[in-house]
């Protein structure tokens, strides 16, 4: 199969008018331009469309650029919201924390390159629509997908897999790759004409590039990959540490939420530590000084630090003098560090900062 | 019709936004919200979910290190 990119393969969605029919579908929105790019293509054919978005807490949109002032440059939005205002449509955000673990912990087909479980995490996600469209009379589904486009969820052999699993059976289209695929209910009963609908297959963007720019999208979000910590390497190695030294495979919000932000160092099996890295994160993580011990040098400026797991005193001295590294005092002989306790009982500690060659390498998270 | 405070304070996007949509399908034709976030993405979020869902938003503003932002529920 060839991928159609010529001017001729993006016309059917411009040409004919608008059919026009009372049908309503339910999109997958996530912020990025293919899911953009479907709902634009059937809302051109008549259809009503309104949208999901899942809060995952394993999202990288939104949450570090939130936290990190380094990235005061980008607009600090929700791009699922952006991109709903610019179709002109509603968007619901859903909160599925509780109901993804068990997506994240027992994936039925495994894992991608880290802990990115993406078939079932995209069979979860068209269930959950496949839910909300039986619950609130919509006709079908709608997602961005196309096919050959990533290696795990988006495959010509997986796409009946996501349709099978999550029940939403052929009420789930594909704009993007429709012509590829066989007809779905809403092709078949006319709602939509399969005629209109595109046949897009491989990672090539330049289609969507495109049809981008025919809609007049001239902004969106970056395309590819990008979208959750559970594909991000660095990431995953943290949750890994997280599972052993908890010695299970669990997580509460807070805990996923904490290893997006600071240096985690663990100097010992029992506890590690996290340390922020400037002050969006400082400001991050104040919201935990009453769930977590946490230090801060008082004599010179410095970022603040939360130990989490089980610690004794020689441990907190090794904590205070770690936090003291990454102070401005890190040369001095001394320097004065608080250590507060989840109630608030704060007390001071005089250390001498570790010597740079005596943070050992392989704390480091 | 009635006055209405949400506190999402430390709060992440999409979070703010969750409970302030959450929030108002309690409310009636007319009610006012105000939401208080720390979240600065909250200042263009939850003004943008207001205004696709047909919320009116009479107010949003940063308050020292605080987004305020005022809705008047339409249904």
């Amino acid at each position: 199969m060839n991928v159609p990119e010529s001017d001729a393969a993006l016309a059917p969605a411009l040409a004919a008018p608008t059919v026009g029919t009372a049908r309503k579908a339910v999109a997958l929105i996530s912020g990025g331009l293919d899911s953009m790019l479907a709902v634009r293509v059937v809302q051109e054919q008549g259809i009503h469309v309104e949208g999901l978005n899942f809060f995952t807490g394993f999202c990288v949109e939104g949450h570090t650029h939130a936290i990190r002032k380094t990235d005061s440059a980008r607009p600090k939005r929700n791009n699922a919201l952006w991109v709903a205002e610019q179709l002109g449509i509603k968007l619901h955000i859903i909160d599925v924390v509780e109901q993804y673990k068990d997506v994240v912990l027992n994936p039925r087909h495994g894992y991608g390159a880290h802990m990115n479980p993406c078939l079932d995490c995209k069979g979860f996600m068209v269930r959950q629509a496949h839910d909300w469209m039986l619950a609130h009379n919509f006709d079908f589904i709608i997602t961005g997908e196309v096919i050959g486009q990533r290696p795990m969820s988006q495959r010509s052999k997986t796409m009946p897999v996501i349709a099978h699993e999550s029940g939403a059976g052929d009420r789930l289209l594909r704009p993007l790759s429709a012509q590829f695929l066989p007809a779905t209910l809403p092709e078949r009963e006319g709602w939509v004409d399969r005629e209109r609908l595109h046949a897009w297959h491989g990672r090539s963007r330049r289609p969507q590039i495109e049809l981008a720019a025919r809609f007049g999208f001239d902004e969106y979000a970056q395309p590819a990959g990008g979208c959750c910590f559970l594909a991000d390497k660095n990431y995953t190695v943290k949750l890994k540490d997280l599972f052993r030294s908890r010695r299970g495979r669990r997580y509460e919000l807070d805990d996923i939420m904490l290893l997006k932000v600071g240096r985690h160092l663990r100097p010992a099996p029992g506890y590690k530590l996290i340390i922020a890295r400037e002050d969006g994160e400082n400001n991050f993580m104040r919201g935990y000084r009453r769930q977590f011990t946490s230090l801060r040098s008082v004599s010179h400026a410095g970022p603040l630090a939360l130990i989490d797991g089980v610690f004794d005193e020689q441990d907190l001295l090794l904590a205070a003098r770690i936090t003291a590294r990454f102070c401005q005092g890190r040369d001095e002989q001394s320097v004065e560090v608080e250590i507060a306790s989840p109630a608030g009982a704060a007390r001071n500690l005089i250390v001498t900062p570790l010597r740079s060659d005596e943070v050992q390498k392989e704390w480091y998270l | 019709m009635s006055r209405n405070e949400l506190d999402a304070r430390n709060l992440l996007c999409p979070m703010p936004v969750i409970r302030t949509q959450d929030r108002i399908a309690e409310l009636n034709d007319g009610d006012t919200l105000t939401v208080h976030a720390t979240d600065p993405g909250a200042l263009h979020d939850i003004p943008a979910w207001s205004r696709i869902h047909g919320h009116l938003v009479l107010d949003a503003a940063t308050v020292g290190d605080e987004v305020r932002i005022q809705i008047r529920v339409r249904r």
